[in-house]
């Protein structure tokens, strides 16, 4: 296993999937003093106190301390301090750094710059892997495998970062893909190359009705503002798909809901009472993957 | 005819290099890129020539300097197929083929705005990917494809 979670494409289909057992460990054993005495640095230097909590509790619930912040005003970052400093600094104080950053490939630089292993919670637009890995477990979760499975993603497929490293990590799995976006947000070309060269299908729309019926997971995405440099160009697109409880008569049984969450309006209330909805449960699983990614890169499973 | 007297119909140099085979369209870039508007050796530019091998060419002659290595390498970005002749004494006394390297340290910028490497003081890493007759560049940090090579400016 490579020594720090930087981006999924440096994660092998065996360290994915020992990653995804050992967060089986931890879900039925919620609390495990692994990492007693430990000390983990949760270096936010853009804020997410979604990603920043999971990060938090997981460290805790197995038995370390600790220390960090959640956004950099008040710091020395704000003072001018350079990444390189600030983690050269923080490297002496703790066993492993979890990092988010506006910066894209802020997280690889740091694992260059101190021996600590380094989580990578974000980095801009790029990557965000402890995601993409609680996407695969609860795909796995839901579907009681991750081979040969359909997904169809939903919403901003140009500018949005889970979709692109879900459908890199699913490549080692043979999947089938059905792309439903507006057009001005569709799939961006290198993916569509990326799975024609290992043979990966997919299919394209622009109509969340079309595929509803024939898909096992339903990844729902919000278009984010913060990735359009045109104000416009957001309020545009901002509510292009909703999907209703209505719309889900005919979909397959075994058919999941999965969504990053925040959502904004792309998911109505009602659906949450259906069978399908496992949004919920999937930030659940945050949690224990991140405990396993924790552990595996300390060398404790 | 020989090479060598097609050569000499340009302007024959004593000593130096000539960079010859470049596509018409990419002369330009690589007189950028090994910086040859603040050369002050003479420096001798030949575009649209007639080439048996790619319809138009150009070459460039560089009098009395000599590239390293590194140097040349970075041509390899903009003009992979291009080749270098060390002229002593007005004859060719070795040609080689430009490497193109595989990985590409501190010499271009990353076409991302939001790369690590535009923000702080980070040296570029690339790994080079040749897709068809052009050289891109896939960033080691930001993970983005930069299309068109521009050289970090020091
Ligand atoms: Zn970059």
């Amino acid at each position: 296993m490579p020594k720090s979670l930087i981006s999924i494409n440096d994660f092998s289909k065996e360290d994915i999937l020992h990653i995804l057992s050992v967060a089986r460990e931890m879900e039925a054993n919620k609390t495990q003093r692994l990492l007693e005495g430990k000390v983990v640095a949760c270096l936010f230097f853009e804020p997410s106190t979604r990603t920043r909590l999971s990060f938090e509790t997981a460290a805790k619930r197995l038995g370390a301390k600790v220390i960090g912040f959640s956004d950099v005003t008040n710091t020395s970052i704000s003072k001018g301090e350079t990444l390189k400093d600030t983690i050269k600094m923080v490297s002496n104080y703790v066993d492993i750094i979890v990092m988010r950053h506006p910066l894209e490939g802020a997280a690889r630089y740091a694992s260059e710059v101190c021996d600590l292993p380094v989580v990578n919670a974000g980095d801009g637009a790029n990557q965000h892997p402890s995601q993409t890995l609680l996407d695969l477990y609860t795909i796995l979760q839901t579907q009681g495998r991750l081979d040969k499975v359909t997904i169809n993603m939903v919403g901003d497929l140009k500018y949005g970062r889970t979709v692109h490293s879900l459908l890199q990590a699913m490549s080692h799995f043979d999947p089938t893909f059905i792309f439903t976006a507006p057009d001005a947000l569709r799939m961006p070309a290198e993916y569509k190359t990326f799975l024609q060269k290992r043979g990966i299908p997919y299919t394209e729309t622009d109509s969340l009705s079309e595929h509803l019926c024939d898909c096992d997971i339903l990844y729902m995405t919000r278009v984010q503002q913060e990735r359009f440099s045109d104000p416009m160009e957001y309020e545009r697109f901002k509510d292009v798909y909703r999907l209703e409880k209505s719309m889900l008569t005919g979909v397959r049984e075994n058919m999941k809901i999965l969504h990053p969450l925040p959502r904004v309006g792309e998911i109505a209330e009602d659906v949450d009472n259906t069978p399908y909805a496992y949004y919920f449960k999937q930030a659940e699983n945050g949690m224990y993957v991140r405990m396993s990614i924790i552990a595996c890169l300390l060398g404790y499973k | 005819m020989s090479e060598r007297n097609t050569q000499l119909k340009v302007s024959a140099i004593k000593d130096g290099t000539v960079l010859d085979h470049i596509p018409a369209g990419r002369l330009f870039q690589v007189v950028d890129i090994l910086d040859l508007s603040h050369c002050s050796n003479p420096v001798t530019i030949g575009v649209n020539l007639e080439s048996k091998s790619q319809g138009r060419k150009g070459i460039i002659k560089i009098a009395d300097r000599f590239f390293e290595d590194e140097e040349l390498s970075r041509i390899a970005l903009a003009a992979p197929e291009a080749t270098v002749n060390i002229i002593k004494d007005y004859q060719v006394v070795s040609k080689k083929k430009i490497e193109l390297p595989a990985e590409v340290v501190g010499i271009a910028k990353c076409s991302n705005p939001m790369c690590v490497t535009n923000n702080q003081d980070v040296p570029t890493r690339f790994t080079t990917v040749v897709e068809g007759e052009k050289v891109k560049l896939l960033c080691h940090y930001c993970e983005k494809t930069t299309e068109e090579f521009v050289p970090l400016r020091h």
